[in-house]
């Protein structure tokens, strides 16, 4: 099950992922001001949650607090509908305040087929009402399968069901960039 | 050397420690870890079970476990049925059997199981398709139990490798003094029996534990002291000469505390006979962790129930 990065092209490089997080943060200014808290998804929604705060408190001076979420215990293929011995591993949900009466922006990398952030929501509803919640995501790459909508996106990109869209971050992986391509699997 | 933790737990039923390896164990104890935070949020449910069917089958009096898993059944969804001896077909005679092969045509996903036979969830793992959960079985295994005193050591030390653990009293008829011996040899501690001769089990050794037949070397440097109940119900004869006598020869006492590692906890896992086994200024003192364990008992049961949940709708098992 190993991935060929060679069939992968390049479509965000690491300065242009910081041109695009920075250009993000000013949208989210623009749309709402006060009482703001960025709750990332795990894996990849994290350190992008991060970067997003550290951007927005480079341009008010005020700090935004930012939460982490794990949704699998909401996922819809989760439980029975799961494979046998195949249950995702857990990891943690860590709410720095209580999301009541804030304007909560959910923060993900890939926004596809949207059970994701159907699955995020209904996390949330058992932490708290929120005044708004919103969604930030790096890329859109289509193929909703729900009728789900960013408010903020960092790029769209035009991809085929079966293309891979590979998010790397230097938090998780080591370095930035965004690659699509075809994933080439080994027969083994 | 630290446990690697198993991705996953590729079994139909939990029946006994003996049977889990320790990535296993680490497995449901990392992913009892999570859970305990369900209990912490203003809705303390998750969707995670919804439309499973868990029928608790309890042949046995039980408060604490009985009640710890249907909260555990409860904060994921699942549908709960109890099921108890006294007032139900079991008095008019029924066989396990046929309770159970009654029951699974309810289709239940999961069957959690008391009974004072031993062996009994094993018997039943193999004849219903259902996943079955010991609850405690006779004198064999109580796993939960195990599994939620490990997590409540972990939770205080870190780490379960090289802790210093004494398991006093009535250690012949428990369950429970098994299945942590199980799992504590698993995950590298060092497990001392103490407790009368009378009351040790018959092949000890086999279990590979320390024995003491007095409390207070038992208790030098001890990270750990659990301290268990006289099961007055499952001896014929008594087996010690008065409760006053017991009292006095192995009860924790403040004093005998001293003699265990400063930070030692106190542990016990129900129900608790007070001035017996234990001196009630050690059961309510700065050691005890006793409700700790009642409260790690809800998430240990969940992270089981969890664990073991796939592979149960035809859409699963097409894909």
């Amino acid at each position: 099950m190993c991935a060929n990065r060679t069939a992968l092209q390049e479509v965000m490089d690491e300065a242009a992922m910081a041109r695009t997080i920075a250009r993000m943060a000013a949208e989210i200014l623009e749309r709402d001001g006060g009482s703001l808290m960025l709750v990332g998804i795990h894996t990849r929604g994290i350190p992008l949650a991060n970067r997003l705060a550290r951007a927005l408190h480079e341009a008010t001076g005020q700090k935004v607090p930012v939460g982490s979420l794990d949704i699998t215990l909401y996922r819809d293929d989760v439980g029975p509908w799961r494979p046998a011995h195949q249950q995702p591993v857990l990891k943690k949900t860590v709410l720095p305040d209580s999301i009541d009466h804030k304007v909560i922006y959910l923060v993900d990398d890939v926004l596809f087929t949207g059970r994701t952030i159907r699955a995020a929501l209904d996390t949330l509803a058992d932490w708290g009402r929120p005044l708004a919640v919103r969604l930030a995501v790096l890329i859109d790459r289509g193929h909703r399968e729900l009728p789900i909508a960013a408010d903020v996106v960092g790029k769209v990109l035009d991809t085929t069901r079966d293309e891979d869209v590979q998010v790397r971050l230097a938090e998780a992986d080591g370095e930035d960039g965004v690659w699509i391509g075809r994933e080439v699997k080994n027969a083994g | 050397m630290p446990v690697e933790s198993a991705t996953a737990l590729a079994r139909k039923d939990v029946v006994g420690i003996s049977q889990l390896d320790a990535g296993e164990i680490q497995l449901i104890l990392d992913t009892a870890g999570e859970l305990l935070e369900v209990a912490k949020r203003p809705i303390k449910k998750v969707p995670t079970l919804r439309g499973s069917t868990v029928v608790n089958l309890f042949m046995e009096p039980s408060t604490r476990t009985r009640f710890s898993f249907e909260v555990a059944e409860k904060r994921l969804s699942a549908d709960t049925l109890n099921f108890s001896a006294s007032g139900s077909s079991v008095s008019k005679g029924e066989t396990l059997f046929d309770t159970a092969r009654n029951l699974m045509a309810m289709a239940p996903d999961f069957i959690v199981i008391r009974h004072p036979h031993s062996g009994a969830p094993h018997r039943l793992a193999e004849v219903v398709p259902a996943s079955i959960i010991n609850a405690g079985d006779g004198i064999n295994e109580h796993p939960t139990q195990a599994l939620l005193d490990a997590f409540t050591m972990r939770q205080r030390f870190g780490s379960l490798e090289g802790l210093k653990v004494v398991v006093a009293g009535d250690i012949r008829h428990s369950r429970v003094a098994r299945s942590n011996a199980f799992l504590l040899n698993k995950m590298g501690a060092e497990v001392r029996f103490a407790a009368p001769a009378s009351l040790l089990p018959l092949e000890v050794e086999e279990l590979g534990v320390h024995t003491f037949v007095r409390l207070e070397p038992a208790l030098e440097d001890a990270d750990v002291v659990m301290m268990l109940r006289i099961q007055l119900e499952r001896q014929k004869r008594i087996n010690f000469p008065s409760m006053r006598e017991y009292f006095d020869f192995f009860a924790l006492t403040p004093e005998r505390l001293k003699l265990a590692a400063d930070r030692a906890v106190v542990m016990h896992p129900g129900p608790m006979n007070r001035g017996v086994e234990i001196d009630s200024l050690v059961a309510d003192g700065s050691q005890s962790v006793i409700l700790e364990q009642v409260t790690n008992g809800v998430a240990i049961r969940m992270a089981i129930l969890y664990l073991l949940a796939g592979g149960r709708s035809e859409a699963a098992s097409d894909s």
